[in-house]
C-alpha cells in the first residue's frame, strides 16, 4: 500500500480545563486515511472527533505522538487542506461571492480572478443568483453549501468535516449528502468526515472508524464495499448496508452506552 | 407553529411580533396590526410634543411672572433672542459659525484621533495576550482617574490653540474605543479565526478581514458615546482657556451673567451632538449591512 494522506500515530491529547485540571480527550489514538480514501469517524458525543480533526488540520498540535500528512509531520496549518465546520464558519460580513472567494485571494490568486473561479463554484454547489447575498439572507442549507463551496474551491488534498449537515432538516440533508459524494467524485481529495449518526457515515465512507467514549481510541475500523456511485436515499435499504450497520451498532453501542451513563452521572453529581 | 395560532388572542405578543420576519396567516389581521402600530406611534410622537410643550411653557411662565428669576434660570424666549442675535449681529467672540466651526474641528480631529488609537491599540492589545497583561493596570489606572481633568494638563503644555482641545477630546474617545474594541476582538468567534487560517489567511488578513469586521459592531457601539465624548473634550479644553469657540462662547456668556447665553450655547452644541449622531448611524448602517437587524429599528433611550 502507498503511504497513507492521513496517519495518527499513538496521539495522545490533553486540555487544561478551566478549573486547572488536565482532561484527556484522546489517548493512544492510532488511524490511517489512505489516498483518496473517504473514511467516516463515529463516536459518542465529546469522545474527541473533533479533536481529531483539530490535530489533522494543525489547529491543535498533539500532546504525545505523531500527525502526519502527505508524509510530512504537522507542525502548523497544513496547506492544501479544507475544513467545514460544525457551526457556521462562513463570514457574516461578506457576501456569498467574497465568502467562496476567501481561500484563493489568501493564497495569492488576485481578487478577480478569485471571483472568477468563486462563481463557477457557486454554481457548482446550486447557489447561482446568490452570489451577492450575505448569509443571514440565506436558509441553513444553503449556507452549508457556500462552506462546501469555500472549502472545496481550494482544490484541498484532505477535507476534513465535522458533523457538518447535523443541523439540517433529514431531506436537506440527503439532498446534500448526494452532492458530497457527487462533488468528491471528482477529486482525489482525502476525506475524514465526522458523525454522529452511523447510517449517514455508511451511507458515504469507504471506511468508518469507531472512537471509544472518551478518552477517545479507535475501537476499529470497517470497510464498506458498497459499490458507486451511490443513492444516499435508496443504499440504506440494501441488505449489504443494513449487514454492516449491525456490524459496526453492536461495537459502536457499547461505547454509546458508556457515554450516556457517564453523563447520567455527572448530571446527577451536579 | 402552536405560536402562530395563540398570537392574535395575545395583545402583547402581537406588538412583539413586529421584530420577527412576517409569519402572518391573516393579511386583514396583519394590517389591523399594522394600523394599531401605526397609531400607536403617533400616540408617542404627540406625547413627546406635549412633553416639550409642557416643559418650555411652564419654563416661559414661570420666569415671565417672575415665579422663579430669569436672570439666574434664563428664559426661552430670551435664548431664542439670543441665538437670534448671535446669528445676525454676531457674538463678542466674532461670527456665530465661526466659534460653531472652530468647536467643530476640534471635536471631528479629536474624535478621529482618539477612534483610531482606540481601535489601533485595542486590537494589539486583544491580539497580543502578553501586550495586554503587561498593560492592563496602567490601563485601568489611567481608566479611573477623571480624565477632564487632563484638559488643563493639555492647556499648559500645549498651548491655548487647537491642539490643547483636540488632546482632550481624543483622550476622551480614546478610552471608550479602546475597551470596547479590546473586548470585540476578544469576542470573536474562534471558528471563524480558524476557518480563516484553514482557507490560508495570514496574520494581516486575519486582522483586516476578520478580526476587525466582527469587532466593528462593538466598536461601532462605542462611536456613538464617542462623538458626544470628544465634544464634552473640546468644550472642557475651551473652558480651561480659549479664544474661540461654542465652550468659549459659553465661558463668557457666564463671565456676563447671562444665563440665556449659555443656554444658548448649550443648545447649540445639542444640536452638533444630534446631528453628529445622525451621520454616525448612517455610518453604522452602510457599515453593518450584513448584520439581520440593522440599527434604527428599536427604540433608544
Ligand atoms: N479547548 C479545550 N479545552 C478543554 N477541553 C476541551 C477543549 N476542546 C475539547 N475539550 C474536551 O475534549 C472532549 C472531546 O471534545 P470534542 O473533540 O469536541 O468531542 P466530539 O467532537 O467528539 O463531541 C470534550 O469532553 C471536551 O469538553
Ligand atoms: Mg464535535
Amino acid at each position: 500500500m502507498s503511504e497513507p494522506a492521513i496517519e495518527l500515530r499513538n496521539v495522545t491529547k490533553r486540555f487544561l480545563t478551566p478549573s486547572g485540571g488536565i482532561y484527556t480527550a484522546l489517548r493512544d489514538l492510532d488511524m490511517q486515511v489512505a489516498p483518496g480514501e473517504f473514511n467516516a469517524v463515529v463516536g459518542p458525543t465529546g469522545c474527541g472527533k473533533s479533536t481529531t480533526l483539530a490535530l489533522i488540520s494543525g489547529l491543535e498540535p498533539p500532546s504525545e505522538g505523531q500527525v502526519r500528512v502527505n508524509g510530512r509531520p504537522v507542525t502548523g496549518i497544513v496547506p492544501n487542506s479544507g475544513f467545514v465546520f460544525q457551526s457556521d464558519a462562513v463570514f457574516p460580513w461578506k457576501t456569498v461571492l467574497d465568502n467562496v472567494a476567501a481561500g484563493p485571494r489568501y493564497r495569492g490568486t488576485s481578487t478577480r480572478e478569485a471571483r472568477k473561479q468563486a462563481r463557477e463554484w457557486i454554481a457548482r454547489v446550486g447557489l447561482a443568483g446568490f452570489e451577492d447575498r450575505y448569509p443571514h439572507q440565506l436558509s441553513g442549507g444553503m449556507r452549508k453549501r457556500v462552506a462546501l463551496a469555500q472549502s472545496l474551491i481550494t482544490e484541498p488534498r484532505i477535507l476534513l468535516m465535522d458533523e457538518p449537515f447535523s443541523a439540517l432538516d433529514v431531506q436537506t440533508r440527503t439532498l446534500m449528502e448526494n452532492e458530497l459524494l457527487g462533488l468528491w467524485s471528482l477529486t482525489s481529495s482525502s476525506v475524514v468526515f465526522v458523525t454522529h449518526d452511523l447510517e449517514e457515515a455508511i451511507a458515504l465512507a469507504d471506511r468508518v472508524t469507531v472512537i471509544t467514549a472518551g478518552p477517545g481510541t479507535v475501537k476499529g475500523t470497517y470497510e464498506v464495499d458498497l459499490p458507486r456511485p451511490r443513492n444516499v436515499a435508496e443504499i440504506r435499504f440494501e441488505p449489504r448496508f443494513v449487514h454492516i450497520y449491525q456490524e459496526i451498532w453492536s461495537d459502536l453501542r457499547e461505547e454509546v452506552l458508556v457515554s450516556y451513563e457517564r453523563q447520567k452521572h455527572s448530571a446527577g453529581a451536579a | 407553529m402552536s405560536v402562530r395560532s395563540i398570537r392574535p388572542a395575545r395583545p402583547e405578543i402581537a406588538t412583539v411580533a413586529k421584530a420577527l420576519p412576517a409569519v402572518a396567516a391573516d393579511s386583514t389581521q396583519a394590517s389591523a396590526r399594522a394600523r394599531s402600530i401605526r397609531r400607536r406611534r403617533l400616540n408617542v410622537y404627540a406625547l413627546r410634543v406635549l412633553v416639550a410643550v409642557v416643559w418650555i411653557g411652564s419654563w416661559e411662565l414661570l420666569t415671565r411672572f417672575k415665579v422663579v428669576d430669569p436672570f439666574f434660570f434664563g428664559q426661552p424666549s430670551g435664548i431664542l433672542q439670543k441665538l437670534q442675535t448671535w446669528t445676525t449681529e454676531g457674538t463678542a467672540l466674532g461670527p456665530l459659525w465661526e466659534q460653531v466651526a472652530v468647536t467643530m474641528e476640534e471635536t471631528v480631529i479629536g474624535f478621529v484621533v482618539g477612534a483610531v488609537l482606540g481601535v489601533a491599540v485595542g486590537v494589539l492589545l486583544g491580539r497580543n495576550r502578553l501586550l495586554a497583561e503587561v498593560f492592563s493596570p496602567y490601563i485601568k489606572a489611567a481608566n479611573s482617574i477623571p480624565r477632564v481633568v487632563l484638559g488643563a494638563l493639555f492647556a499648559i503644555s500645549l498651548g491655548l490653540d487647537l491642539k490643547s482641545k483636540v488632546a482632550t477630546a481624543a483622550i476622551l474617545v480614546f478610552f471608550v474605543v479602546f475597551f470596547n474594541a479590546f473586548q470585540g476582538v476578544r469576542e470573536v468567534d474562534r471558528n471563524l479565526i480558524a476557518n480563516a487560517r484553514i482557507l490560508g489567511a495570514d496574520n494581516r488578513r486575519l486582522t483586516t478581514e476578520i478580526i476587525i469586521p466582527s469587532a466593528l459592531t462593538w466598536i461601532i457601539a462605542s462611536l456613538h458615546i464617542s462623538f458626544g465624548l470628544a465634544l464634552v473634550g473640546a468644550v472642557v479644553g475651551e473652558l480651561f482657556g480659549a479664544t474661540a469657540g461654542v465652550g468659549e462662547l459659553i465661558y463668557s456668556a457666564e463671565h456676563n451673567f447671562d444665563a440665556n447665553g449659555v443656554f444658548a450655547g448649550m443648545l447649540l452644541l445639542a444640536a452638533m451632538a444630534l446631528i453628529a449622531e445622525a451621520l454616525i448611524t448612517a455610518l453604522e448602517n452602510r457599515l453593518i449591512i450584513w448584520r439581520p437587524n440593522p440599527v434604527g429599528t428599536d427604540i433608544k433611550v
